[in-house]
C-alpha cells in the first residue's frame, strides 16, 4: 500500500486534464466511446495515482498489482492514463484507431505497456483475474488484482460464474469494479435490462460490498483502501457513476455512447470542462 | 494391445506432467472424472481448480492462470469446452496468445448412449478457424499420453480432442511422435487414405482388406490437423493420384476439409470424404453407431475404389 497522502485538489484537476484528452483523441478517431470513457476516470486516477503498485519503467514487474479492464470500449480512459504515467509517449494517443496503431478500438494485450489484457467482447476480464490469483495463491505472490467492469457488462453470464468462482475460492486478492454509469449502449440500464439491486446481488454471491459515488476521489481511495484489508472474501466496489460525466450534453445521453464529438462539439466539451469548479 | 481410450492416456500423460511440469495446473467443470483429469486431481490437488459447470468461465479462469505463468489444461467435455466456449478461446486464449491446452474428451461418436447432445462432431472447424490455435486428434490412448506429454512444452493454445469409447492400440511406445508431423502407419502407392482419431485403425484395416484386392494403400495418421504437414499430404498426393480422408466428425470444415484446403492448392487429385454428412449424432453403441453413419473399414474400403475408378478415369 502507498503510504503518501494523496492531493486530491491536483487529482482532480488532473482528472479534467485526462478528461480533455480522451474527448480530444475520440474526436481525433473520428469514432469510439466518449460516455463509459468519462464516467470511469476517478477511478483510474485513484487507481493509478494512490493505490495500485506499479512502475511505469518496469510494466514486467513480476510483484506489480494487476489493473484488468473488461470493459474495452472504455480503453480510451485507460491509454490516456497509462500515458500520463509514462508507459509509452502521450503524442502516440492521438492514434487512436487509426491504421497502423498500437491504440485499438478496444485493447490488444501488450500491445502497448501496461495494457494487460485484450477486451472487446464483454464479460471476461473477471474470469481472467481469477485465474491470476490462483496461480499467484500457488506461487505465494500477494498483489491485488483489479477488474473493472460496466453495469451493462454484468448482464453477461460469464461475470456471475466468475463471481461463484471467486467467492469459492477465497480470491482476497480480487477487487472488482463495477463502473455503474447507468446506461448502456441503447438506453437505461434499467430499461434494458435491470441489475439492481447491485450491490445486494454480489453480497449474496459472498462478496465483501462497498457502495461509493465513483466520481468522488475520496470515496475511491477509501475504498480501495478498506478493500484491501478484507481477508478471504473478494471485493466488489459498486461506483455510482454518470456516463460522460464532466460534459453536459453527453451526460447520461445514450446518444453519447459510441460517437466521436465533431469539432464545434469538442470544443464546447473542452471549454465546459475548463471552467467547471474542481 | 488391448484397447483403451484416448481420454486414459491423456489422464496418464497429465499425470506424468503433474511431476515434471511444476508449472501445469488442470481445471474441470464437474467432468474431471469423465476427462481422466481426476488422476492428476487426486495426486495434485492443489494444482487442480474446480469451476463448477461454467465452461465459460473456465477458459477464462485458465486465461488468467496462463497469463501469471502457468500451463493450464482444462478439461471437459468436447463438445461443452469447445462449443459453449467458442468466444472465450478466440479473445482471452487465441488473441492472448496464451499458453492454454483445451482437452476435450467425449469426442465424436465415443459418447454412445447418451445421444447427440453429447457427441461432439463440429469442433474442428471452430478450432482451427482460430487463429494460433494447435489442433490434436490423436489415434489411440499411447498417442494421446504423448500428445499431451509434448504440448506442455509447445508454446501457446492446443486443443486435444479426445474419446470416451476403447480403441484398438495401434502404435508403439518407441516410435516417435512430433507435433504437427504427420506419420505414414502404412505404404502403398495406388492410393491414400489420410485419417485421424479411430479412424487411423479402421483405414489399416481398409487397406487389409484392400491388399487382397491387390491394391496398395498408403495411410496417413494426420493426428495434427493444424498446423497441417502439408508436405506429406502433398507428397501423398502426387506419388498415389487420389486420396480418402476419414474423420469421426462432421466431413464440414473437418480434417477432410483441411486436406482439401492443402491438395486444391498444390496437387489436386480425385476425392472422398469420410465422416458424419452434415447429421447431428444420436443414441446407441459407439460400435453400432460407427456403422450406422458409415464410418466402418468398408466404408472406407468402398470409397478408395470410387476414387481409384475417378482416377483411372482422368488418366
Amino acid at each position: 500500500m502507498p503510504t503518501t497522502v494523496p492531493d486530491l485538489p491536483a487529482l482532480r484537476k488532473l482528472a479534467v486534464e485526462l478528461r480533455q484528452t480522451i474527448l480530444k483523441m475520440i474526436a481525433k478517431a473520428g469514432s469510439g466511446h466518449p460516455g463509459g470513457s468519462l464516467s470511469m476516470v476517478e477511478l483510474l486516477v485513484g487507481l493509478y495515482w494512490h493505490t495500485l503498485r506499479h512502475d511505469p519503467k518496469r510494466p514486467d514487474w513480476p510483484d506489480r498489482d494487476l489493473f484488468l479492464l473488461s470493459k474495452g470500449h472504455g480503453c480510451p480512459a485507460l491509454y490516456t492514463v497509462l500515458a500520463y504515467q509514462g508507459y509509452f509517449p502521450k503524442d502516440e494517443l492521438m492514434t487512436l484507431r487509426r491504421f497502423p496503431t498500437r491504440l485499438q478500438g478496444h485493447p490488444e494485450r501488450g500491445s502497448v505497456p501496461g495494457v494487460e489484457i485484450a477486451a472487446g467482447s464483454l464479460g471476461q476480464g473477471l474470469s481472467m483475474a481469477n485465474g491470476i490469483a490462483l496461480a499467484d495463491r500457488l506461487d505465494h505472490r500477494a498483489r491485488r488484482i483489479f477488474c473493472l467492469m460496466g453495469d451493462g457488462e454484468i448482464q453477461e453470464g460469464q461475470v456471475w460464474e466468475a463471481a461463484m468462482t471467486a467467492h469459492h475460492h477465497h480470491l482476497d486478492a480480487v477487487c472488482a469494479i463495477i463502473d455503474a454509469n447507468q446506461l448502456q449502449q441503447n438506453g437505461p440500464v434499467k430499461q434494458i435490462q435491470d441489475i439492481e439491486p447491485l450491490a445486494d446481488k454480489w453480497r449474496a454471491f459472498g462478496w465483501w460490498v462497498t457502495e461509493i459515488d465513483g466520481h468522488d476521489l475520496a470515496q475511491v481511495l477509501r475504498a480501495y483502501g478498506e478493500a484491501g484489508k478484507v481477508k478471504g472474501q473478494p471485493q466488489a466496489i459498486v461506483a455510482r457513476t454518470v456516463k460522460g460525466k464532466g460534459v453536459s450534453f453527453m451526460e447520461l445521453n445514450p446518444a453519447w455512447h459510441g460517437v466521436a464529438p465533431k469539432p464545434d462539439e469538442l470544443e464546447r466539451a473542452l471549454k465546459e470542462l475548463q471552467a467547471a469548479p474542481i | 494391445m488391448a484397447d483403451k481410450p484416448t481420454r486414459d492416456g491423456f489422464g496418464e500423460g497429465l499425470l506424468a506432467l503433474g511431476k515434471t511440469h511444476p508449472q501445469v495446473v488442470a481445471l474441470s467443470g464437474d467432468l474431471e472424472d469423465s476427462a481422466r483429469a481426476i488422476w492428476f486431481k487426486n495426486e495434485y490437488p492443489d494444482r487442480f481448480f474446480s469451476v463448477g459447470i461454467a465452461e465459460q468461465d473456465m477458459i477464462g479462469t485458465a486465461a488468467g492462470l496462463a497469463l501469471a505463468g502457468k500451463i493450464p489444461f482444462a478439461c471437459s467435455f468436447s463438445q461443452f469446452v469447445t462449443g459453449k466456449t467458442l468466444e472465450q478461446l478466440r479473445m482471452a486464449v487465441c488473441y492472448q496468445r496464451l499458453n492454454v491446452k483445451i482437452a476435450g474428451s467425449h469426442g465424436g461418436l465415443s459418447v454412445g448412449a447418451d445421444g447427440a447432445t453429447a457427441e461432439a462432431l463440429e469442433e474442428l472447424p471452430h478450432m482451427r478457424s482460430l487463429p494460433f490455435m494447435t489442433v490434436i486428434v490423436p489415434c489411440d490412448a499411447l498417442e494421446a499420453k504423448k500428445a499431451t506429454i509434448a504440448c506442455a512444452d509447445y508454446p501457446g493454445p492446443v486443443f486435444l480432442r479426445l474419446g470416451r469409447a476403447p480403441v484398438p492400440t495401434i502404435t508403439k511406445e518407441s516410435d516417435p511422435y512430433t507435433i504437427g508431423e504427420a506419420v505414414i502407419m502404412r505404404r502403398g502407392d495406388d492410393a491414400t487414405i489420410v485419417a485421424c482419431g479411430v479412424m487411423v485403425s479402421h483405414a489399416l484395416q481398409a487397406a487389409e482388406v484392400l491388399a487382397k484386392e491387390d491394391i496398395q494403400v498408403r495411410v496417413i495418421n494426420l493426428h495434427t490437423i493444424k498446423p497441417v504437414d502439408a508436405a506429406t499430404l502433398i507428397a501423398a498426393a502426387k506419388e498415389t493420384g487420389a486420396v480418402v480422408t476419414a474423420e469421426e466428425h462432421t466431413v464440414v470444415g473437418g480434417l477432410g476439409s483441411t486436406v482439401a484446403e492443402v491438395l486444391v492448392q498444390h496437387h489436386p487429385v480425385p476425392m472422398r470424404f469420410v465422416g458424419i454428412q452434415d447429421r447431428f449424432g444420436t443414441s446407441g453403441d459407439p460400435a453400432e453407431l460407427m456403422k450406422h453413419f458409415h464410418l466402418m473399414p468398408e466404408d472406407i474400403a468402398k470409397a478408395v475404389r470410387e476414387v481409384l475408378r475417378l482416377k483411372q478415369n482422368a488418366l
